[in-house]
């Protein structure tokens, strides 16, 4: 054991005491905020009303905002799960030449600043396909989020992947199943929670992006993230943007709570 | 089936488009970077002109927006490192099991609070009349409000979980005789830090910084939200991505070749295989 003196370990302590209050005082100002009076942010606060939040449940561009930001997240989420699981089989099941470089590409998108993806994409939307006549609109910010999502779902079924007994598998075509039978009844089963838990990641990256966002996002179209930024820029619904901030700190339990779950739920059984 | 056709039957989908979209892009993102823009329609026109990469370095506004940048990102590296290795030695040395679980959620938690929360949350915390310069108040003292200064805190603020997470647990899988050994052989406990911990844990430092360097340079929004009038390479490309993409282009490298370089010139520690 590391031998600390005792004022070594009570500095150490204070220490920890201030990361986590610059940590977590900044997230609590904004969810204390959602319930000021105040037209504006103010410290302290002095009166409390659920004004904000009757005018955030009843907003019809925090709602569309936020159906944007499902469909997208949604639509990159399936995206993620067939092309991850695909690279995934294919690096695990098989060696071949130029493995390392199939792996950095799938890393390469969410290892390189988003702004350059963003960017690239922007002119590849607006000055490549748009001169010839191609709008890619919606699905172009989709296209673009589903790019970097894919990551997600690829790292959590590899990892699973690589754990597996192959045993298994072939007992299972000893016994007379077809590959197909073989994969649904016996392979898919066991990293099913693995792509559950990489989907719901790839989910909430998509859901939290602004970078790529800004620049793929057809003209007028918000996601939550969009709107949070437009608010923050030129408030014109004031403290609404501290209610849905809020609604996010507390949404992002969701991710992290499954994933943990889903995460034992592999240690135990193996 | 052949093994042959099994892989391309896998790959076929996911390469083409990582290929086709990714790829393609980025290529076209550099070829555009030698294109010309049409001063008085902004019309981007093919041609070849390192004009572009010319104005990043005697444009004095593109360059030391550029060495700001550069600092940012590292002082930002630099004040996680500080902040992750005493969080790690107490959460894996001094913390009791029941907080050590605690302070490993804490940690990780705020990772997915959302970006854009915590700009808003470092927002509200730092402004004029915020808690900051509230609680500073009695001892006189007046916070850096919306500065330089609160752009690395709050960069750190952002992506410190990448940095704490791998020293946490690099400290964690140290065994525990190398303590004993170091304390038998008679050296204190900073002593102790300096020459056995940290050495140790540097591969995880590293694979850390990667994290919080690339995520810090290409940030802007940050800086526009917290502050004030500090410009970041980010900035410079999205004021530009319309008047004069080929610039946007040329500018939208710069973050890149620092990550490459800062890649290259750790990739000899052997740190980044183990990430």
């Amino acid at each position: 054991m590391l031998r600390l003196s005792r004022t070594s370990k009570a500095i150490l302590g204070v220490l920890v005491a201030v990361i986590l209050a610059f940590m977590y005082i900044p997230l609590g100002l904004v969810v204390l905020n959602s319930f000021n009076a105040a037209r504006i942010v103010s410290w302290p606060v002095t009166g409390f009303s659920l004004e904000w939040w009757g005018k955030a449940f009843s907003s019809e561009p925090v709602r569309i905002a936020l159906l944007n930001s499902v469909l997208v997240a949604s639509g990159a989420t399936v995206i993620a799960v067939i092309l991850g699981t695909l690279v995934a089989f294919a690096l695990q099941r098989y060696s071949f030449f130029g493995q390392r470089a199939v792996n950095l590409l799938v890393v390469l998108p969410i290892a390189l600043p988003g702004i350059v993806t963003g960017v690239a994409l922007n002119n590849t939307y607006n000055r490549m396909l748009e001169p010839i006549g191609i709008q890619v609109g919606f699905y172009g910010m989709i296209i673009a989020h589903g790019t970097f999502c894919i990551v997600m779902v690829f790292n959590n079924v590899l990892a699973r992947l690589r754990r597996l007994n192959p045993s298994i598998e072939e007992a299972s075509q000893d016994l007379g199943a077809t590959p197909w039978q073989t994969f649904r009844m016996v392979t898919f089963p066991q990293f099913r929670s693995a792509l559950i838990a990489g989907a719901i990641l790839a989910f909430a990256l998509s859901f939290d992006e602004v970078y790529v966002t800004i620049f793929t996002a057809p003209p007028g179209v918000d996601t939550l993230p969009l709107w949070i930024m437009n608010q923050m820029a030129r408030p014109n619904e004031a403290n609404t943007v501290n209610v849905v901030a809020t609604i996010v700190i507390l949404a992002s339990f969701i991710p992290v709570w499954v994933s943990q779950r889903l995460g034992r739920d592999i240690t135990d059984r193996g | 089936m052949t093994r042959r056709t099994r892989i391309a039957g896998l790959l076929a989908l996911p390469m083409t488009w990582l290929i086709g979209i990714y790829i393609f892009s980025l290529v076209m993102l550099l070829v555009t970077a030698f294109w010309v823009t049409d001063p008085f329609t902004s019309k981007v026109k093919p041609g070849f002109t390192l004009r572009n990469f010319e104005q990043l370095f005697i444009n004095p506004a593109y360059l030391s927006t550029s060495v700001r940048t550069l600092g940012i990102a590292l002082g930002v590296t630099v004040l996680s490192i500080l902040i992750a290795v005493p969080l790690g030695i107490f959460m894996a040395k001094v913390a009791a099991p029941w907080l050590r679980a605690l302070l490993a959620v804490a940690i990780t938690l705020p990772l997915w609070a959302g970006y854009l929360v915590k700009v808003l949350a470092m927002r509200i915390t730092f402004t004029k009349e915020g808690f900051f310069n509230w609680m500073l108040a009695p001892f006189g003292i007046e916070g850096p409000g919306f500065t330089l200064g609160t752009v690395v805190l709050t960069l750190t603020y952002l992506w410190l979980p990448y940095m704490a997470v791998p020293v946490y647990t690099a400290i964690r899988q140290l065994p525990p005789n190398l303590f004993d050994a170091s304390a038998d052989l008679g050296a204190g406990s900073w002593r102790t830090i300096t020459t056995v911990v940290l050495p140790l844990i540097k591969p995880a430092i590293i694979a850390g910084s990667v994290f919080t360097f690339s995520l810090s340079l290409g940030d802007y929004l940050v800086a526009r939200f917290v502050g004030g009038d500090t410009q970041m390479i980010g900035s410079v490309i999205a004021s530009n991505i319309n008047l004069n993409p080929p610039l946007a282009a040329a500018y939208s490298l710069v973050p890149i070749a620092f990550v490459v370089i800062y890649l290259v010139s750790v990739q000899r520690t052997g740190a980044l295989e183990r990430m």
